[in-house]
């Protein structure tokens, strides 16, 4: 018995060692709590991350209207099937890839690029599922967890026209997403045209919803009864300056042809049409057969992707006496009792410009309303050989400088895409060529005739036939009339620029141009009871036929419309441009066409 | 008959009001993991938390039946429910269903039974009568062989029914050899060791602890130059660990079944498979640490009402606590276990009866091992081991077992004085 005891005793001091184990283990997940639980803080961001999701409510695009108030541009719904990686769990993939109608390859390919992407943000993995599969899906979304279906909006135009203007709307790639902050991968950005230059005001503000899912990703409601979310504030409509109905005709009068027309209305710089040929209908560029288009357009030896308008870069031929008339007259170079005989050519040193029949003798109207070259050549040497000016580079500059503020050399810096400056050599261009000494007016003669080394857009043409139609000043051409309301006028386009040329020098160069379309090269496009003034141009063309250009506005006595029209490769400014012009300022006007035989002839022809 | 109905005056009374504490905490919790709008009376039967309440109920009217009937009864049908429990042991793996691929399980009329939980009972007796019986023996290694087979019996048909998690309790029972003399300090000290070098190894390539382990005998050799013999003794124990180290190596590459190896790897890599093996352990850290000092307050736990953390109810229940309660929930709970396992230290040890106290102590080392690894893994300290946290989960085998457990050692402990 007491051995046994004794035996018994020695073991029990075991109890402390087993005591101690116990409040040790006790000690060290009290201190393993109190670190995960108060000190380290990671594991509180965890537990929002899984339950919040943030759901970005895109809004819609503002629409765009003409300027009698037309829609031309809205949105049409469609649904983007996203995923969440992390969630997709077991799901029925068989189903699901033959509802998609795609392959098991390209479901798992998709799936990795999802994962690349993100395991726990959504990621695009059908784009513009179609209505039919997205009704399917909405019933048995429960079944793909981890999939859903976000609602988006795309592009739609009502009319095939202006698809340049308008410019298009994608995705923001990731520089953009890398440079502002606002965007996310997957938001709409405005890529060019109207949808670039307004991008901002367009698509409004999106909105954010944090809602509550729970372990198998069901919406389980909103997070704080919404305290932190923000609703998406609608785009702002914009309306442009468009005539949609003249555009349209502008359209359908260049079909078959290449070239450009611009519509300008003089007293506000508002452009009411803006054709480029050939064009393409806006609707191909939109959506999931965009970059197929797209690339078929770029491969298009026409090259529909061009905008002539605002981009082609042609020497403006005989339209540019009107600006070359006026430095003449301003400078002194030639005055209104100028009289010079035409032999039917211009020859000095060596250089013969060539002319056509006409009456005999020219002076400033007369010169201009039968294109005579030879005054042309005359008063442009007199004017840069004026012994006012102590150099040949002076001489120029003054003369570089007048067209400058014209409009010409440079962009408008105006809410059109993709503007192109043009050619407008200064003295420093034929200093480099010829060097200081060696040039003089007859080496730049054929500038007289706007030929040789100089570049003007359809635009810049268009702008000085509006600034001839205010003698002597113009708006900036732009696209966009109103913001938000037709009344609410773009406030970036209402400075007056005036030219460097006095006012009663437009009196002659209208006069001139008036009587261009009553009894000179004009005049088969004279349209009966509406008086208006223009301007042929015929541009030489190394390359095949030459260009037909042509310069208007009209009415003669407060313009309505200002115009320029290029052809390319049609010949003659009189007979294709000038029709052209004589139609749309018609159609503007009146609203009709009362001349069938004239239009029809325009119609039919093909270059 | 005074006799009969007068064991109250000497019940521990502390314990049975731990016991109460934790069994309503248990309750509680279970009804604030499971609750689901629809079902929101904690006495609404057909949930989990309202049946719990049924098995609460049973469980205490089990424990004053046990406490009612004569404290002879257990040792001397010891034997008896040992073979009882063996007996059940093979008729699950004959007729057993099969619940998350163990076969442990009798459904009987609508309710689930686990025999293994009732076995660790049985086993606890079966050992107290068999040390009880070769009492004046001397206790070393070599009459630990008859206790030893008592335990490794029900081990071996548990892994049968490929339920790892329940075999491993009854590692448990190591400690009640420690504490009985069979098993010297030291053997208990290398195996504590052993499991220590056993993470090493995981955590780190085998080759640097054996390197630094070489690097460690060589400066102590340098400073024991005058001892030859110590440093052949030093030399032979590196050899040993040295096999030891790369052994463990070679068994967790070649020996662990995958899902065996993913719950270690989850565990020492804390960003392993979030979405798979390391899903669990993410989810269930996740509600615990986001709990705070405070908790996010009763039903208002994210990670536990939108279901994140799987088996919320059973295995994971501290997960809800730890959430809704924060380290202040936590810290009670924690307290309160290990007042209890103290407690039932000095209860034990202050039996005449041998008996009663290899019970006793039984009791105290199961209840500490599933705490130890229930607590643990939820905090990522343990490997995801698959057994309840005694007296809180939910579960009417697990909750009956252990009351009977601790209900019989009270009536044995009330009894002190007559058992010998």
């Amino acid at each position: 018995m007491i051995a046994r005891s004794t035996q018994s005793d020695v073991f029990s001091r075991r109890k402390i060692s087993i005591i101690v184990f116990i409040i040790i283990i006790g000690l060290l997940y009290l201190a393993r709590l109190y670190y995960i639980q108060v000190i380290d803080h990671r594991y509180k961001i965890y537990a929002s991350s899984n339950v919040q999701r943030v759901i970005t409510d895109y809004a819609a695009r503002g629409l765009i209207y003409d300027r009698n108030g037309e829609l031309l541009v809205y949105n049409e719904p469609y649904y983007d099937l996203m995923v969440i990686p992390r969630q997709v769990t077991s799901i029925d993939t068989t189903e699901f890839i033959n509802l998609l109608g795609i392959t098991e390859e390209q479901f798992i390919n998709r799936m990795q690029s999802a994962i690349s992407h993100s395991r726990h943000k959504g990621s695009v993995f059908e784009r513009q599922i179609s209505k039919d599969i997205y009704a399917v899906f909405q019933e048995k979304l429960f079944r793909f967890p981890g999939f859903y279906v976000q609602p988006r909006t795309l592009r739609k135009y009502p009319y095939q026209m202006a698809a340049h203007l308008f410019g298009y709307v994608g995705e923001a790639g990731p520089s953009i997403i890398a440079n502002e902050p606002y965007y996310k991968p997957g938001d709409y950005i405005g890529i060019s045209g109207i949808e670039k230059h307004y991008e901002e005001i367009l698509r409004g503000q999106k909105g954010t919803r944090i809602i509550l899912v729970d372990a198998l990703n069901r919406d389980i409601g909103p997070f704080q009864d919404g305290r932190y979310d923000t609703l998406a504030v609608a785009g702002t409509d914009l309306f442009t300056s468009l005539d949609y109905e003249l555009q349209l005709y502008g359209e359908r009068l260049m079909q078959n042809k290449r070239g450009s027309i611009v519509a300008i209305e003089p007293s506000s710089g508002e452009i009411l049409a803006l054709v480029t040929s050939p064009g393409y209908d806006p609707n191909l560029l939109v959506g999931r057969v965009r970059s197929q288009n797209y690339r078929n357009f770029q491969e298009d030896t026409l090259k529909p992707l061009f905008n002539r308008a605002l981009m082609a870069n042609y020497p403006p031929g005989s339209v540019f006496k009107v600006a070359n008339f006026l430095v003449g007259l301003q400078e002194g170079g030639i005055n209104l009792n100028s009289r010079y005989s035409c032999p039917g050519y211009y020859y000095s040193g060596g250089i013969t410009v060539r002319c056509r029949t006409h009456p005999q003798p020219v002076n400033v109207i007369t010169a201009l309303q039968h294109s005579c070259n030879t005054f042309s050549c005359i008063q442009f040497r007199n004017t840069l050989e004026l012994p006012k000016f102590g150099s040949m580079q002076e001489a120029l500059t003054t003369w570089r400088n007048h067209l400058i503020s014209m409009g010409f050399g440079r962009t408008f810096n105006s809410d059109l895409p993709y503007e192109l400056s043009g050619l407008l050599g200064s003295s420093d261009y034929y200093d480099g060529i010829y060097g200081t000494r060696g040039w003089r007016a007859l080496t730049v003669i054929s500038l007289a005739i706007g030929q040789g080394e100089i570049g003007t857009t359809p635009l810049q043409l268009a702008n000085l036939a509006a600034t001839v139609a205010n003698r002597g000043f113009y708006y900036t051409p732009h696209i966009v009339k109103a913001i938000g309301t037709n009344d609410n006028l773009n406030p970036e386009f209402l400075d007056r620029h005036n030219t460097t040329i006095d006012s009663v020098h437009y009196d002659a160069i209208v006069t001139a141009m008036y009587e261009t379309v009553e009894s000179g090269t004009g005049r088969f496009s004279k349209i009966p009871d509406i008086p208006f003034a223009g301007k042929t141009g015929t541009v030489q063309n190394p390359h095949g036929e030459n260009h037909s250009a042509f310069i208007a506005f009209g009415p003669v006595e407060e313009p309505k419309i200002a115009i320029s029209v290029i052809v390319e490769n049609a010949g003659g400014g009189a007979s294709w441009a000038a029709p052209i012009s004589s139609l749309m300022i018609e159609k503007y006007l009146t609203r009709e066409i009362n001349r069938a035989w004239f239009e029809q002839r325009i119609l039919d022809a093909s270059f | 008959m005074g006799t009969q109905f007068d064991f109250f005056k000497k019940l521990d009374k502390t314990t049975i009001f731990i016991y109460l504490c934790l069994v309503v905490i248990g309750w509680i919790s279970i009804y604030a993991a499971e609750i689901k709008d629809h079902h929101q009376s904690i006495f609404d039967f057909s949930q989990s938390y309202g049946k719990q309440f049924v098995w609460i109920l049973t469980a205490i009217v089990l424990g004053v039946i046990i406490l009612s009937i004569d404290a002879k009864i257990f040792p001397t049908f010891a034997y008896i429910i040992y073979i009882l429990g063996i007996v059940s042991l093979i008729g699950v793996l004959l007729f057993g269903t099969t619940v998350n691929a163990s076969k442990s399980w009798f459904h009987i009329g609508g309710i689930a039974l686990q025999p293994a939980e009732f076995v660790k009972y049985a086993t606890a007796l079966a050992l107290a009568r068999i040390v009880y019986d070769n009492k004046n023996r001397s206790r070393n290694i070599k009459t630990l062989l008859k206790p030893a087979m008592i335990v490794a019996l029900p081990v071996v048909m548990i892994f049968l029914q490929n339920d790892t998690g329940t075999a491993l309790v009854f590692a448990a029972f190591v400690v009640v050899f420690y504490r009985e003399g069979f098993i010297p300090g030291w053997l208990l000290i290398l195996g504590i060791a052993a499991a220590f070098l056993f993470i090493l190894t995981l955590l780190f390539n085998e080759f640097y602890i054996i390197g630094g382990l070489t690097a460690l005998f060589v400066i102590s050799s340098f400073f024991l130059i005058k001892k030859p013999s110590v440093i052949k003794q030093l030399f032979l124990l590196l050899i040993v660990i040295n096999a030891y180290v790369y052994a463990v190596d070679y068994a967790y590459e070649e020996v662990l079944q995958p899902h065996q190896k993913m719950r270690i790897a989850v565990l020492i890599d804390e960003n392993i498979d979030l979405r798979g093996a390391g899903y669990n352990l993410h989810q269930s850290k996740i509600a615990i640490g986001s709990g705070g000092m405070w908790g996010k307050g009763f039903l208002e736990g994210t990670q536990t009402k939108f279901s994140f953390v799987p088996e919320q109810g059973t295995d994971f229940i501290f997960c809800t606590i730890g959430e809704e309660w924060g380290f202040a929930g936590s810290f009670v709970l924690i307290s309160l276990y290990i007042f209890l396992l103290v407690r039932l230290v000095l209860l034990a040890e202050r039996q005449r009866s041998v008996f009663s106290r290899i019970f006793g102590y039984s009791l105290v080392t199961i209840l500490f091992f599933h705490f130890f690894v229930n607590i643990g893994m939820t905090i990522g300290l343990v490997p995801v081991i698959g057994i309840p946290l005694p007296f809180i989960s939910y579960g009417g085998s697990s909750l009956w077992a252990f009351t009977i457990f601790l209900f019989t050692f009270l009536k044995l402990d009330s009894k002190r004085l007559e058992l010998l």
